[in-house]
């Protein structure tokens, strides 16, 4: 059995005291242990910002990438590898700015693996510009008199780009963080947790106290993730109510089952020795 | 210059009409069927980036020896227009054909040649006696080439019924339409053209592949697991190569959204413990840049073919360079060791891709392999490609169960190579990090200066390694004659006309030597300067602007070049301006 001490690293946490950060990566940990997966088995691909930095947080195998390329890496390695649980680890900017053209290939692949947005509504690491998920008006470096962008809205987006499962999640809720990440590792095909993930240092709308008094979790309110209008128009929702839950789920044929090479086992455990090439040569000839 | 000379058993065809109308096909074929007749065969095409409707043409060299190259004129023009009998005129061998359809109108005054022989056959009538598509007037016109040099058809009945396997109709209209033009060449015009292509008894097995053929199965033989890549010329047939014989080759492909995902694929896959390469040209190779550096500094392996083509930017789409060679070396931010690799014809197209394969694992590093679009669309027979001449090897990859080591896994443990051992991300017992950020041994963030010298010095003394190991391997390759008068230096594809050019400084006496740079990262400037020593007039010969292999040597061995040729237009070189630089060299 995977324990909390199974996960843990020597490394010091950089993140600032009181970051939405801890509880998700907390409920990260929870989510593996209670699924009873093994660390070894476990790989963790992350983007460049704070989020990032949860790679050094966590004893699972790592792969640490550049600024918004967390899905064609993770992607590959599910293809490689596909007994391995493959989680990616983005920021909103890493996710919907940079590496956004990615996001709609990945959902429509629907390869197996959990993406995971730590979503600020912020630059964190780099010091508090706006994002793409800063709503109208948020003032920044980069925004001065207030944004005139209107914001991306990720649930929309995956939603509309056949994502087979749509979750939000509140890093203030871990326990519901977790019951969220659960299913989403479980789900086989492309998951995206977008998660509420208050940042102290910058971000002085989006708060704690402003999700506190937001937030409602869906499948209190009886919402039916098979729905998809329903799940739109819950994805619209962002003002005084602000649902977190599993927002849309189908089951879909997933990605690394199709390719034909794979039906024989893991490429990463098929021998390369002695390829012969002969037949191949013939149509040359 | 009007060049004479028509030879027996050697001949060049050009085969020339509009885009669409299948012109390197044609070619293909007929270069088939001389190849089982054995003959050599080399075939090259030339085509803008449309479509339909403008100019493509395809030269195609025969002959009963080892040939490089297409040459410096044209026997026998195969027209499917007026427009290549317009274009193409004069560039013919004195006493030369031009097989056109007799539809066509030609007037005598329209042409400026008065010593070549026209051959109108009824290309369209043909077509339209058997109930044909338009596009078979081309087979006609390979019927009539091959009746002109009085070659066996049933050779080409051969090719045909292989190429069409299983489509019947399609092979008995084709062999009707082959039979028709040779049957015309034969009646009335019997004898009129001077040259023969006589067939040996014995088809000697030579395959005819284009270079990336040869790269697409020197991944394969390789073990190459994932090829992921996205559409872009002249790259591209790689892609769909592999695409279509994904199954036999054991290999996941994916065609990604951009080449900022392919190249992250493949750093994905690699990591994962698989195999894998991307291929792209300029446009594309500028996108993976970002990741190549994440490949460094991650040390994991990667294989990148980058296709040359002219910049900057879209430049010349479908025309052939050796711009890239510096970019090449120095893509990316920071610095790291890496292998560049250039192979010159399709046989080392084959071999030298397995052998980037072994490099990029046995030193973790990132192996390009640099070529251009003349060397990788152009056709050579050669003798079948053997992946047993080269072993693979994984280097330190450690594939097991479970990590017995009594100390913990670190992925990036220090050693004297510099090489760590790779475990694969699912071994029990251990974990694997790979961190794009500066890093401890076992992968964490670090940003520490002592920590951080030691890392790159890891790195670079896999540099020093491989450097030893490049040396070691014929980096540079040498042909002609070791006592030279002149020597012709260049890489890639420069290697087949230059080769041909020896041919023919050879045969007026004079000695002549080229050396081929194959490897030019990590710089071999032990073989290089080896190679160099006492050779006569030295010629730089590249496909560039500003002689970038020129400046490597003028960098590592502190030598320059007195002669330089420099081409830029996108076109291939030719041997015989080649012979003239060299003959101008030597006063
Ligand atoms: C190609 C590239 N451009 C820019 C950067 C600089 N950069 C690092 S992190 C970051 C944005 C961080 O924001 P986000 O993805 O939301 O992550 P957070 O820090 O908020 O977790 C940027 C722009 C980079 N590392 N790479
Ligand atoms: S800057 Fe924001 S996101 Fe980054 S660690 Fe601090 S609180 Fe967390
Ligand atoms: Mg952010």
């Amino acid at each position: 059995m995977t324990t909390m001490q199974d996960l843990a690293t020597p490394v010091v946490n950089t993140w600032c005291p009181g970051c939405g950060n801890f509880g998700l990566l907390m409920a990260v940990k929870r989510a593996i242990i209670q699924l009873g997966l093994n660390r070894e088995e476990v790989v963790a691909v992350a983007g460049i910002g704070c989020h990032g930095k949860v790679i050094d947080y966590i004893k699972t195998n790592g792969l640490h990438v550049i600024h918004g390329r967390v899905l064609p890496a993770a992607t590959a390695v599910k293809i490689a590898n596909p007994e391995l649980t493959v989680l990616g680890f983005a920021g909103d900017g890493d996710a919907y700015n940079i590496g956004i053209g990615h996001l709609p290939h990945a959902a429509r692949r629907n390869i197996d693996l959990t993406y995971i947005v730590h979503d600020n509504l912020v630059y964190g690491l780099t010091t508090g510009q706006t994002s793409p998920t800063s709503k109208r008006g948020y003032r920044s470096k980069t925004t001065p008199r207030g944004s005139f962008e209107f914001g991306v809205n990720p649930l929309t987006q995956a939603l509309s780009a056949d994502a087979s499962f749509v979750a939000r999640g509140y890093a203030g809720d871990m326990h519901h963080l977790t019951e969220i990440f659960k299913q989403a590792i479980a789900h086989e095909g492309f998951a995206l947790v977008d998660v509420l993930q208050p940042c102290v240092a910058w971000n002085r709308v989006n708060t704690y106290d402003f999700y506190k008094e937001r937030v409602y979790k869906l499948e209190e309110e009886g919402h039916d993730p098979s729905d998809l209008d329903e799940a739109y128009r819950r994805a619209g929702e962002w003002g005084d109510r602000i649902p977190i839950g599993v927002l849309y789920m189908a089951e879909r044929e997933e990605y690394t089952n199709s390719f034909p090479t794979l039906a024989e086992g893991p490429l990463v455990k098929q021998s390369i020795e002695g390829i012969d090439i002969s037949k191949l040569l013939r149509e040359f000839h | 210059m009007r060049i004479t000379g028509l030879m027996d058993n050697s001949v060049s065809f050009l085969i020339g009409g509009e885009a669409g109308q299948g012109i390197t096909r044609s070619g293909s074929l007929l270069g088939k069927a001389l190849m089982r007749g054995g003959f050599h065969v080399f075939g090259a095409n030339d085509y803008p980036s449309v479509i339909r409707g403008s100019h493509n043409f395809y030269v195609l060299r025969v002959s009963d020896e080892e040939i490089w190259s297409q040459g410096d004129s044209v026997d026998l023009l195969l027209a499917l227009n007026k427009e290549t009998i317009l274009l193409h005129e004069d560039e013919l061998t004195q006493g030369g054909g031009i097989v056109y359809d007799e539809q066509v109108e030609l007037g005598e005054e329209e042409l400026e040649r008065d010593d070549i022989v026209l051959f109108p056959f009824p290309l369209t009538a043909a077509v339209e006696e058997m109930g044909g598509i338009a596009i078979m007037r081309n087979t006609v016109a390979l019927g009539a080439a091959l009746g002109l040099v009085g070659y066996d058809k049933e050779i080409m009945k051969g090719v045909i019924a292989d190429t069409f396997a299983g489509r019947d109709r399609i092979i008995e209209m084709n062999r009707q339409a082959i039979y028709k033009g040779h049957a015309h060449a034969r009646e009335p015009y019997d004898e009129s053209y001077p040259c023969r292509l006589e067939p040996s008894d014995e088809n000697p097995g030579r395959i005819l592949p284009t270079g990336n053929d040869a790269v697409a199965l020197g991944a394969i033989s390789a073990g190459c697991k994932l090829y992921a890549a996205y559409p872009m010329t002249p790259a591209s047939p790689v892609l769909h190569y592999l695409a279509a014989k994904d199954e036999e080759a054991g290999m996941a492909v994916v065609q990604t959204e951009s080449e900022i995902s392919a190249v992250n694929m493949v750093v994905g896959a690699s990591y994962a413990g698989i195999r894998a390469m991307t291929a792209t040209s300029g446009g594309g190779f500028c996108l993976m840049t970002e990741a190549l550096g994440l490949a460094g500094m991650t040390e994991t392996p990667l294989v990148l073919m980058v296709v040359q083509r002219p910049g900057p930017s879209t430049g010349l789409a479908t025309y052939t360079s050796q711009g890239d060679l510096l970019f090449a070396i120095h893509a990316s931010q920071g610095e790291f060791p890496r292998v560049i690799v250039a192979p010159g014809d399709v046989e080392e197209c084959f071999y030298l891709t397995m052998e980037a394969f072994n490099l990029a694992e046995r030193f973790q590093v990132q192996s390009l392999i640099l070529t251009d679009k003349y060397l990788i669309e152009s056709h050579k027979s050669t003798e079948p490609f053997d992946s047993e001449r080269v072993a693979i090897d994984r280097g330190d990859l450690r594939i097991m169960e479970k990590w017995r080591e009594e100390e913990e896994y670190r992925r990036y443990k220090f050693s004297g190579s510099g090489v760590s051992p790779r475990i694969l991300p699912g071994t029990r017992g251990a974990t694997v990090l790979a961190n794009s950020n500066e890093h401890t041994d076992y992968g964490y963030t670090t940003s520490e200066s002592e920590k951080t010298v030691a890392m790159v010095d890891k790195r670079f003394r896999k540099q020093e390694a491989l450097r030893e190991e490049v040396e070691g391997m014929d980096p540079v390759k040498t042909y002609g004659d070791a006592d030279a008068q002149v020597t012709l230096v260049g890489w890639g594809s420069t290697k087949g006309p230059a080769l041909e050019a020896l041919k023919m400084l050879g045969r007026e006496g004079v000695k002549a030597r080229f050396v081929q740079v194959v490897y030019l990262e990590p710089f071999p400037s032990r073989a290089v300067g080896e190679a160099l020593e006492g050779v006569g007039r030295r010629i730089l010969v590249e496909a560039n602007r500003t002689a970038q292999l020129g400046k490597l040597i003028k960098l590592h061995n502190g030598l320059a070049f007195e002669h330089v040729f420099l081409k830029y237009d996108g076109r291939p070189f030719n041997p015989g301006e080649i012979y003239a630089k060299a003959r101008e060299a030597l006063g």
